[in-house]
């Protein structure tokens, strides 16, 4: 029978079809658990009496909570440090392989398990973390869960779910030079709205998305939460593959050939039928910023701040009204004479080698913009190592910026990477929520580039901006 | 799980939409290792506001949430239904939620009830008329009553049999060990194991120190 990718694998992992409204129970292949949605699941289980079923098909990071300076001493906030400490204990005691501050493996959960070879096509990947929808970019079914699921996947391997409607996002044609994967995805919510995907399964499809890397991707598939997907996915190909080959936990010898032979498989057959279809031009697709407070409220960054008064829906013209409140904004004005204090590279939307490469081309040979702090934060310790013997960091120290160690950081400042009220942001993260980067604090999102661009110029600006300036200064 | 069949408790409305989980709960509460004592972090940012419906004595008791829609969208976190558990509510009604909230709120006996836009309007009209009104929220007919309005709510049947059966999942699971068994024994050799570890070599990761030479 015709089947979505999605489908597929979805398939592949039936413990038990569900009958008479039941969920079905699906297995999962891959469990990553990081420091702050487990402890009450590992506390579940020492209450059952229950072990972890598999710890082999387990693995813990320490990312959310860890400081990004001085990490070779104790952690200075008691909470984050219990909460760590935490993790550790329960890693020992359950026998779960972790990696902690100071491995060289440790990082975002979303940057370990793909660099690690543990990330493949056609597995069932799981973490109480919303962005684990990362993983699908491998073509993998991956999604977020809750403390609840957490606990039941560590106790039984397996999860009972309700079968996922599926929606094809076609981005036709090429990218324009400039525009980026994180232009796409942002494009794609402020389109679809951050309820949009809810109860679907994302397919990212289109010679846009196949002419992506790996890491591009990954961009894509981890925001599929901000348009109300708990997954999204791209079908495994050559650049897939070769992503994966020689990586530690990749497969090897016969087990390689057998799963590429299988991995081919893995596409939505052409008489498949999706239950929604969207489709986007990506010759339309210009670099993209949010003016508000949810990932929805994104606009090209040539268009201007929203008048409420235009807004037809009440709903949509009362939030925008609170956000550009909230954000201190004035309605109409342009996007591009916004002035940010503060430009954050990373997160595990944007924090992967080729996204500092991306900035690094941009800045390289220049100064930030005096009124701007600038911070660099590495999605994993290993991303740090391999920019360093790229000499990036280099590059980020001349041009002013500060350049930190591995972990989620400002994306939610659990850690002191905090926004103080009222400052500005421009982000390379995922979330604009009121007050996610610091209470008060004010988050535009971007792609790598134009956060670049932003740190140079101190407004909202992209690449094209700057070698405007160039041509003006020159004439 | 302590089972739900029908609850009376004042009604809250919350006029808002997107209430993502960040405003439900805040990251820097995220930080406890317990289960519980959430309750004076459920919105946070919003109880400093004199104005906050929450702030206001005739909703202070509240126990039924209603809310405009994509309610509890963005983070994964179980804490945002700990809050609100732990404040006393055992009910949300709103016309959509964010996928993960829905099904942590089951997990944890929070009923979650998809209501129409127009029959939310109905509800918040009742209680913002008189505030301090009951709402009664009966799982088996699916419908919340208040004042003169009667309204149904959508749940999910399997959801609303464990809620009031008051059944914890992992005990339902473990009753098909031997179809996970059967499972595991034909798992491709491809497929990864996370452990014996693998990875490139361990290497010292320098520490960053702060620009200003500070030493914190």
């Amino acid at each position: 029978m015709a089947g979505t990718l999605a489908e597929k694998v979805w398939d592949a992992h039936l413990v038990r079809r569900g009958t008479d409204g039941s969920p079905d129970l699906l297995y999962i292949d891959l469990h990553l658990v990081h420091e702050v949605t487990s402890p009450q699941a590992f506390e579940g289980l020492r209450l059952a009496g229950r072990p972890v079923r598999r710890p082999d098909l387990t693995i813990a990071t320490e990312d959310h909570n860890t400081p990004t300076l001085n990490i070779d001493r104790p952690i200075a906030d008691l909470t984050s440090r219990t909460q760590i400490d935490t993790l550790r204990n329960n890693a020992k005691e359950f026998g779960v392989r972790i990696h902690s501050l100071g491995d060289a493996d440790q990082g975002i959960v979303h940057v370990v398990g793909p660099q690690l070879g543990l990330t493949m096509p056609g597995l069932t990947v799981v973490c109480g973390d919303s962005h684990t929808s990362t993983h699908g970019a491998f073509g993998a079914l991956a999604f977020g869960i809750g403390t609840s699921e957490v606990e039941h996947v560590l106790a039984t391997q397996t999860l009972p779910l309700q079968p996922f409607k599926t929606m094809a996002i076609n981005i036709n044609g090429d990218l324009p030079q400039g525009s980026t994967a994180k232009d796409i995805i942002l494009a794609i919510i402020a389109k679809i709205g951050t309820g949009g995907g809810q109860g679907y399964v994302l397919e990212y499809r289109g010679e846009a998305i196949r002419k992506l890397s790996m890491e591009g991707r990954m961009t894509i598939c981890n925001m599929s939460i901000e348009a109300g997907a708990r997954a999204g996915m791209i079908a495994p190909d050559e650049t897939t593959f070769n992503y994966l080959k020689g990586r530690p936990h990749a497969p090897e010898g016969a087990d390689w050939d057998a799963a590429v032979e299988y991995w081919k498989t893995l596409k939505t057959d052409d008489d498949a039928v999706f239950d929604a279809v969207v489709d986007l031009e990506a010759k339309d697709i210009e670099p993209f910023v949010t003016w508000g407070t949810n990932p929805g409220q994104g606009l090209p960054l040539s268009g201007n701040v929203p008048v409420p008064a235009e807004i037809a829906d009440e709903n949509d013209r009362i939030a925008a009204e609170r956000a550009i409140e909230y954000m201190g904004l004035t309605p109409g004005a342009p996007l591009r004479d916004i002035k940010v204090d503060t430009v954050f590279i990373g997160s595990c939307t944007n924090g992967r080698i080729e996204d500092l490469r991306a900035v690094v081309d941009v800045i390289k040979g220049k100064k930030k913009h005096d009124d701007v702090r600038v911070l660099v934060v590495p999605g994993s310790a290993r991303v740090r190592l391999q920019a360093e013997a790229e000499g990036l960091d280099k590059v980020f120290l001349d041009f002013g910026a500060e350049w930190r160690n591995a972990g989620c950081s400002m994306c939610l400042g659990m850690n002191p990477d905090q926004l103080k009220p009222g400052e500005r942001a421009a982000s390379t993260s995922n979330r604009n929520f009121e007050g996610r980067q610091g209470k008060g604090g004010r988050t535009h999102l971007v792609s790598p580039l134009v956060a670049a661009a932003t740190a140079i110029r101190g407004t909202l600006s992209s690449p094209a901006d700057l070698a405007n300036d160039e041509a003006l200064a020159n004439a | 799980m302590e089972k739900f069949i029908k609850h009376t408790g004042v009604g809250v409305p919350l006029r808002r939409s997107n209430v993502d989980t960040d405003q439900i709960i805040p990251a820097v509460y995220l930080k406890r290792v317990t289960r519980t004592g959430f309750e004076d972090a459920l919105f946070s940012a919003w109880r400093n506001d004199p104005e906050f419906v929450l702030n206001q004595d005739a909703y202070k008791t509240g126990s039924v949430l209603v809310a405009g829609p994509d309610f509890g969208t963005g983070s994964s976190r179980e804490h945002a239904v700990w809050a609100l558990k732990d404040y006393g509510f055992r009910v949300v009604l709103s016309s959509r939620f964010a996928d993960i909230f829905r099904g942590n709120s089951g997990k944890q006996g929070l009923v979650a009830g998809v209501v129409a836009p127009e029959d939310i309007e109905l509800l918040w009209k009742v209680l913002e008329t008189n505030p301090g009104t009951e709402v009664t929220v009966d799982l088996e007919s699916r419908t919340a009553h208040a004042g003169d309005v009667t309204v149904q709510f959508q749940i999910d049947d399997y959801t609303r049999w464990r809620l009031m059966e008051g059944l914890d999942d992992i005990g339902l699971t473990l009753q098909n060990e031997s179809d996970i068994a059967e499972y595991e024994a034909h798992r491709a050799s491809w497929r990864p194991k996370t452990l014996p570890a693998k990875h490139e070599p361990s290497v010292h990761i320098e520490a960053a120190r702060p620009v200003d030479g500070s030493d914190d």
